[in-house]
């Protein structure tokens, strides 16, 4: 232990001799763990934002729209036409066993009035299953339900950026808004789920029963009373959401009273599928990136071998004088370890700040998310010390094992 | 007195591709502690190889060398090194002083690989300088000092061990003669006053005209090994030098 303190103060007293080549040495590890550091935060930052909003869509989601019907050879866009109802939207809760839960929406674009406050948002109508499937909680107040929907009572949930346009800090919570010439009572205040993995503010809406919105706000469907604008449905868990499409589709097609070899006169997305693909390019990209920033590493810890086998050949003389005047070969070894060591650990130390500020800087002007793991911190600064045992230890052997008389003549 | 030094039959070989060159072709002596001894020849002589078996850098091929009692013979490269560190002093021609650092650490180098407390090896570098008159440059770096200087640093720095040999390959090689007088002047009161048995390789009959025996070496034999009938005193020539302008 005396002897490993006196050939760590031989090192550092000879790296401070040697100043300029020591930072020199130490640019190519702070360089790559900085990198590393900073590309993989770059990289998780993006996993973890992606994870957030696919979180905030809510869980094993599919949806179904209306739509895509042929008319005398004019086919009609999705959503066209109305071919979805509530009745669908309750015969797949009722009759497909690997849905866990339906939700029927309506929508369509509103101005909202409070004393002099106004501001247009979206309406969707919806029943209070739709709270449980996006996984919604309440800021405020409460959701509505079944009974109001059952009665179509004017009562409202504002999405938390309504609630700030019309109300500024107050609580709206049982204060009255209008809609389209009807007074709604505020309800509740949904907690905010800010952007959708699309980008839409998904905390700028009203929701509203369904019944009440088809009837009050909206408008009811000329062709059919029951049209829905969309339904929204959740499997039962991550696995069954293939086999709940099926069954999906095989329902509507025989209540829809679809020939084998038509067309659908829906479509079903599967949300889930949708996002997955995207977070894992996004994990692709972090260990892309992650990987790329390890070969600089790698460079680094070559560049540390190389000064270190050019400082050992300049240093031959001193090598030998040593050797003369007493040191064993441990003790030119662990010298020489130690100056590797110590390199690297200064650099990745110095590095792992570097990248930290760099990750800030991204996140700062760039925008965009970073997440500075301790788990990648702690393994680049461990990497490092590695680097150096495993790049000095080279090094370090050849001096060991100069021969003395011929280190002492060398020119 | 008892011998320090006892050679029998000292035997090198040298392989140079596959002609086995001799070197050293069976020498015998003995050195007396207490000694100064001038080791002499020309070049190609093996003087040089002597000095690295005398000072435990090399091993010989065979017969036996006996250093303050302990067979030197065949020991492991850790042993002949723990033997350098506590029994021999060295003092090179190009002096071997670390650059960038200064006097006093060059001092102390040696200290760094035996047991010396830290606190011990600064009070000890100083001493040594002190013995050899440069106490006031203790804080001075190498590129400061003067060649005499900073070969009176690396005769502190052989000193810093106490040893019982100094063994100084050329030292006044590398400098005028007022410095090599110097230096001869420094050995000689080590030799009187502290009893260090010294050996000094040179070729310059003169400065081995300042040591109490001379050894002659020629073709890996010795020659002549002779007393010197009348040593010179190094510091008393130094007086009789004509002063120079402030060197």
């Amino acid at each position: 232990m005396k002897k490993l303190l006196t050939s760590s103060r031989i090192a550092l007293r000879a790296l401070q001799v040697n100043r300029t080549r020591s930072a020199l040495t130490m640019l190519g590890i702070i360089i790559g763990v900085a990198a590393v550091i900073a590309m993989v935060g770059v990289g998780s930052g993006a996993t973890e934002r992606i994870q957030a909003q696919i979180q905030s869509i809510g869980s094993n989601l599919i949806i179904v729209l209306p739509g895509s019907i042929s008319s005398n050879g004019v086919r009609l866009g999705s959503g066209g036409v109305a071919t979805l109802t509530t009745d669908d939207a309750k015969a797949i809760a009722d009759e497909c066993p690997s849905v866990a839960l339906t939700a029927p929406t309506v929508r369509g674009g509103v101005q909202v009035v409070y004393g002099s406050n106004n501001w247009a948002t979206v309406v969707q109508g919806v029943t209070p299953d739709y709270m449980t499937l996006r996984d919604y909680t309440m800021l405020s107040g409460q959701f509505f339900t079944t009974q109001d929907v059952d009665a179509s009572a004017k009562v409202a949930v504002l999405g938390e950026t309504v609630a700030e346009n019309l109300f500024g800090a107050n609580d709206p919570t049982g204060q009255v808004v209008i809609i389209k010439n009807v007074p709604f009572t505020v309800s509740g205040v949904l907690t905010p789920k800010g952007q959708s993995p699309t980008g839409q503010d998904q905390d700028d809406v009203i929701l509203l029963p369904i019944s009440t919105a088809t009837q009050k706000v909206l408008g009811v469907n000329k062709a059919n009373a029951k049209a829905i604008g969309a339904l929204m449905v959740q499997a039962i868990n991550p696995q069954s959401i293939d086999q709940a499409i099926q069954e999906m589709e095989a329902l509507l097609r025989e209540r829809h009273r679809i020939l084998p070899g038509l067309d659908d006169d829906f479509s079903v997305r599967n949300l889930t599928e949708v996002f997955a693909a995207q977070e894992s390019s996004a994990q692709v990209m972090a260990v892309l990136l992650g990987a790329i920033a390890s070969v600089s590493l790698i460079v680094g810890g070559i560049g540390i071998m190389n000064i270190m086998l050019v400082s050992v050949t300049e240093r031959t003389r001193e090598i030998g004088l040593r050797l003369a005047v007493g040191a064993k070969r441990r003790d030119i070894l662990s010298q020489f370890l130690v100056e590797a060591v110590t390199l690297s650990l200064a650099g990745g130390l110095i590095g792992i700040l570097l990248g930290v500020t760099t990750s800030f800087a991204i996140s700062y002007f760039a925008q965009w998310s970073t997440d500075i793991g301790v788990l990648a911190v702690a393994v680049s600064f461990l990497f490092s010390a590695l680097v150096g045992v495993f790049f000095g230890y080279y090094p370090a052997r050849t001096a060991a094992f100069l021969n003395p008389i011929e280190a002492l003549r060398y020119e | 007195m008892a011998a320090i030094i006892n050679v029998h039959n000292l035997v090198k070989d040298f392989r140079l591709g596959e002609v086995p060159v001799h070197v050293l072709k069976g020498i015998s002596f003995a050195i007396e502690r207490g000694d100064f001894v001038a080791i002499m020849g020309p070049s190609g002589s093996g003087k040089s190889t002597l000095m690295n078996i005398l000072g435990c850098l090399d091993i010989p091929t065979s017969g036996s060398y006996t250093l303050d009692g302990i067979s030197v013979g065949q020991l492991e490269s850790d042993e002949l090194a723990e033997i350098r560190s506590h029994k021999i002093g060295f003092v090179f021609q190009q002096f071997n002083l670390l650059a960038r650092t200064s006097a006093v650490e060059n001092v102390e180098l040696p200290l760094l690989y035996t047991d010396t407390p830290a606190a011990d090896r600064r009070a000890r570098a100083h001493k040594a300088l002190l013995a050899v008159g440069l106490s006031a440059r203790a804080d001075h770096q190498p590129s400061q000092l003067s060649g005499g200087q900073q070969q009176r640093v690396a005769i502190a720095r052989a000193l810093v061990n106490d040893p019982g040999i100094i063994l100084a390959d050329e030292p006044t090689g590398a400098l005028d003669s007022r410095m090599g007088l110097e230096i001869m002047a420094i050995f000689q009161q080590l030799n009187r006053d502290k009893g260090i048995t010294l050996i000094v390789v040179t070729h310059d009959p003169e400065i081995a005209g300042y040591a109490l025996r001379t050894l002659h070496f020629k073709d890996g034999r010795l020659q002549q090994d002779e007393r010197v009938e009348h040593p010179r005193d190094a510091a008393a020539d130094l007086r009789a030098l004509p002063e120079e302008v402030a060197s």
